[in-house]
């Protein structure tokens, strides 16, 4: 690097962004987990611990606890199905597809490219009672509006795994494809069969690319609201709709915050996680 | 027989992600008002659709939200990327460490927060606000590509132009800059196309004014759908597919080139 | 020209560059020979201003340029890499720099143009660089640099890149051009052949310092060290003591092997002191018999011998155990061999034809 070069101007832009838009208002949400709300559901800014005991109640524990079982279960089941088919896939495209391989991989990122409503959209008529699937289901013969799945959990999992299996197999595909094929071969060679291969070289070699994929999938996942709210019909509480319902139905913005405050630590938690299981950061694999 | 066991596993993946697709655009050309038996083909949808004063304001929107947050994302996205890699001490590492935030926080919990912020400042809530939102998460994904651009950068390549005379204003506009072109261009691409799509983003910061496209889409999913909808995922389908294939095909080209 | 004056440098705890004093005068070829590690680089980014030096000074034609900025300097430099800006055609690679220092658009044609014929790229200036071979960037590299008329050209281990034949034939065309801009060239390197064919003078370098500095003749037959002796081709070392025998010659006993006659300096002459006989491989001859009609002769034994096509190289163990190599031309088109493996041998050489080195030049 030349030393003349000096880079202020950068540098002042970049810690003005990063300090006024994304640390002020999560410490702000911080702030105001810790005030108390206003009489017509604004801040008051006397400080409190009530938001924090609130949580604390029987009641609102139960809540809490419910939705973010919900949730990570959820994020956590969705991660598994989107490696258990997403890594297959990632593999099949970089050592099978041939000459289809960058058509294939086109075609997998399309869907990614239209907004995601619309895709869970789809799903929904695709699993209505006068759907799709139940009618294919009866061509078949398995009776009228066999399937029931649309407000089921069912149909939240299927629409989680449809919107994050693209960021999955796109991130392993990306790692898959660093991998020199003949480790593999020199792994063949000196006897390991096709499971010792996936697990001996593949894996620990794709590792960075697997908790890239991971963290891509489960901590949106675990915030996720919307798909629940369209695809489960809003019948049950997800973290992410306790939020939305504290700050914009309730409006009980300092509780609310004490809740995201929970969430942001919970997030802080697996990310560490991952970046210590995964050695390397997701930056690291998109760079 | 392996072989097959695995083309058919690919084919099953292929076609569940597609089956939505294929499923909007056919009913979406559906005289069926509801329901999905074929009735017959139609194109009412599409021209109720582009009657739609509502959803036109809203595609008008976010396509002017989504414009300004790729200046914007641009501009702060390479500055950010810059600091990254050359800004040496705390300055540089801090930024490292914080860009990664808004990729990695979960979108409703940024939504939240800049939503409490612009109300403790008093903003009203509008295009500028969501432009804000969408330009605090989009310059990190800018920076990440700027960053690894520069990283793949031959430093020698600045030093030599310093060393033929070049000052340092010289060397940022002459050699720098256009060494970042690639990594701006498809920053800026990734950025329009994030923020056109944002929902859960703009859904807390957006206000009554600022109905952009998804948040358009999401109300009639919430109170009742009409098939305007399935004529809309369609025509959004066909441009993005556009989008992505003129992308792919200049990166194509791009890589055939060597450059 | 360019005097350089007790330049050190350092990097956290490590010493770069030790006290560096080194001078070049107008139009010479002077190369930095040393292993990679030994400073050779940083003391050529300080020369282009890439790097500041922590004390010390230079002067280039009477003016102090230590403090003045890369770009402020008349000295350029060709890089390892080349560094040629892949957005750029030729043309605009080579006219960058005249550009910046906002030269006249014709006269930039004009001595761009002439320098693209200097480098046997006439009329070639709209090709991309990414389209060039590895010979080409180099030359396009090297003029992009001589356009702008430095005072003092850096070369930055050039043609390192390169495979062996092509790296000859540019040895030679970079010395042609070198005489013809008469510009003053440091030519940075770690290959001592590069060094010796090249250069008018050779500073060897190691451990962030110059330790001789000399012709190629000089540093090849009047090493001043054991150090540059092994850098700089190939040397045979056997370990003794100093003494004056009764006729008061200057010998070195080697334990078990012999006593042989030296040619120590005069600050080297400390009977008692232990030191190194060092004889290089071409200069030793090889006997089947006790010779009478060289000074020194050591006895050994053939350990292995390698065809090499111009000479024959002989791994010897010598009777006290130390191994030594022989070089002998191949004069004679004969498949008959004189010298077997196994084969008890006599090693011979002349006082004259060895080295002694003593005290810290064994370092």
């Amino acid at each position: 690097m030349i030393q003349g070069l000096r880079y202020r101007r950068f540098s002042g832009v970049a810690w003005f962004w990063a300090l006024s838009l994304v640390i002020a208002p999560l410490l702000y949400v911080v702030i105001i987990s810790f005030m108390s709300r206003g009489a017509y559901g604004g801040v008051v800014w006397t400080m409190t611990l009530d938001n924090y005991l609130r949580i604390a109640e029987p009641d609102n524990l139960a809540i809490l606890g419910a939705s973010l079982t919900r949730s990570v279960g959820l994020a956590f089941v969705t991660t598994l199905m989107c490696v258990a088919v997403g890594f297959p896939l990632a593999l099949f495209l970089v050592f099978r597809s041939g000459r289809f391989r960058q058509a294939l991989f086109f075609l997998l990122i399309i869907p990614f490219w239209t907004n995601f409503l619309i895709r869970t959209y789809a799903w929904m008529v695709l699993l209505s009672d006068n759907g799709w699937i139940n009618h294919l289901l009866e061509k078949i013969g398995f009776g009228p509006q066999a399937l029931n799945w649309l407000f089921t959990p069912q149909a939240v999992l299927i629409g989680m795994f449809y919107n994050y299996l693209p960021y999955m197999a796109m991130s392993l595909y990306v790692s898959v494809e660093k991998l020199d094929p003949k480790l593999l071969d020199a792994a063949a060679d000196l006897g390991a069969g096709p499971l010792k291969r996936f697990f001996k070289v593949i894996v620990p070699l794709c590792g960075p690319g697997l908790a890239a994929g991971s963290i891509m999938v489960f901590i949106p996942a675990m915030g996720e609201f919307v798909i629940p709210d369209i695809l489960g019909g809003g019948t049950s509480l997800f973290i992410g709709n306790l939020l939305a319902q504290q700050f914009l139905v309730v409006r009980h913005w300092p509780y609310g915050a004490a809740l995201s405050v929970v969430l942001m630590v919970l997030v802080g938690v697996c990310i560490a996680l991952f970046e210590k299981y995964g050695n390397g950061s997701k930056e690291d694999l998109l760079a | 027989m392996k072989r097959l066991l695995e083309g058919l596993g690919v084919f099953l993946i292929y076609g569940f992600l597609f089956l939505p697709m294929v499923v909007l655009v056919t009913l979406s050309f559906n005289k069926a008002p509801r329901g999905i038996t074929w009735e017959g083909f139609t194109l009412d949808w599409y021209s109720k659709l582009l009657n739609d004063q509502g959803i036109l304001d809203a595609l008008n929107n976010s396509l002017e939200i989504a414009f300004w947050t790729t200046v914007l994302s641009s501009l702060i996205g390479v500055a950010v990327g810059i600091t990254k890699v050359r800004v040496p001490g705390w300055r540089g590492l801090g930024i490292s460490k914080l860009a990664s935030l808004p990729i990695l926080l979960p979108e409703i919990v940024q939504g939240l927060s800049l939503l409490c912020f612009f109300v403790l400042f008093a903003i009203p809530l509008g295009k500028f606000t969501v432009v804000i939102s969408h330009a605090s998460f989009g310059s990190a994904y800018v920076a990440t590509l700027v960053r690894a651009r520069l990283k793949a950068m031959d430093p020698l390549l600045e030093e030599a132009a310093a060393d033929l005379g070049a000052h340092e204003r010289a060397v940022f506009i002459k050699i720098t800059l256009p060494q970042l072109w690639p990594a701006v261009i498809s920053g800026a691409l990734m950025v329009f196309t994030l923020s056109f799509d944002d929902f859960i983003v703009s859904f807390f910061t957006a206000g009554v004014g600022a109905t952009t496209l998804p948040l358009k889409i999401y109300s009639m999913l919430k109170f009742g759908v009409t098939p305007e909808v399935n004529a809309l995922s369609a025509l959004i389908l066909v441009v993005s597919l556009l989008l992505v294939t003129v992308a792919f095909w200049h990166q194509r080209t791009k890589v055939a080139e060597g450059a | 020209m360019l005097q350089v004056i007790g330049v050190s440098k350092k990097f956290g705890q490590k010493t770069a560059l030790n006290s560096i004093d080194l001078n070049v005068s107008h139009g010479e070829f002077v190369s930095i020979l040393g292993p990679s590690g030994c400073g050779k680089t940083t003391l050529l980014r300080i020369l282009a201003g890439l790097e500041k030096p922590d004390s010390g000074k230079l002067i280039l034609d009477e003016k102090d340029i230590t403090q003045v900025s890369a770009h402020h300097r008349d000295v350029h430099t060709v890089f390892q890499r080349y560094a040629l800006f892949p957005h750029m055609n030729i043309f605009d690679n080579v006219a960058f720099g005249l550009r910046c220092s906002r030269v006249a658009e014709p006269e930039v044609k004009r001595r761009v143009d002439e320098m693209l014929e200097l480098a046997n790229l006439s009329g070639q200036g709209k090709r991309t660089v990414t389209s060039l071979s590895g010979g080409e960037q180099q030359r396009v590299a090297l003029i992009r640099a001589l356009v702008n008329m430095p005072k003092l050209l850096l070369l930055d281990e050039p043609l390192g890149a390169l495979d062996l034949k092509l790296r000859l034939q540019l040895q030679q065309e970079l010395v042609a051009i070198q005489r013809r801009v008469k510009t003053t060239f440091v030519f940075v390197t770690h290959d001592q052949q590069e060094a010796l064919n090249m250069s008018d003078r050779v500073a060897v370098m190691n451990k962030a310092k110059i330790v001789q500095l000399g012709t190629p003749l000089e540093i090849y037959e009047f090493p001043k060290c054991l150090f540059v002796a092994n850098f700089v081709g190939n040397i045979n070392r056997m370990d003794g003591k100093l003494r004056q025998d009764d006729a008061g010659r200057w010998v070195c006993d080697v334990e078990s092997l012999g006593t042989y006659f030296v040619e120590p300096t005069e600050e080297n002459k400390v009977a008692g002191q232990p030191g190194a006989l060092c004889v290089r491989s071409e200069k030793l001859s090889l006997f089947s018999r006790k010779p009478s009609t060289v000074d020194n002769v050591a006895e050994g034994s053939i350990r292995a011998l390698t065809y090499l096509g111009t000479h024959t190289q002989f791994d010897l163990t010598l009777k006290n155990g130390t191994g030594i190599q022989v070089f002998q031309q191949n004069t004679q088109k004969t498949a008959k061999k004189v010298f077997q493996a196994g084969d008890k041998v006599f090693v011979g050489w002349h006082t004259a034809q060895s080295h002694y080195f003593t005290g810290n030049q064994l370092q």
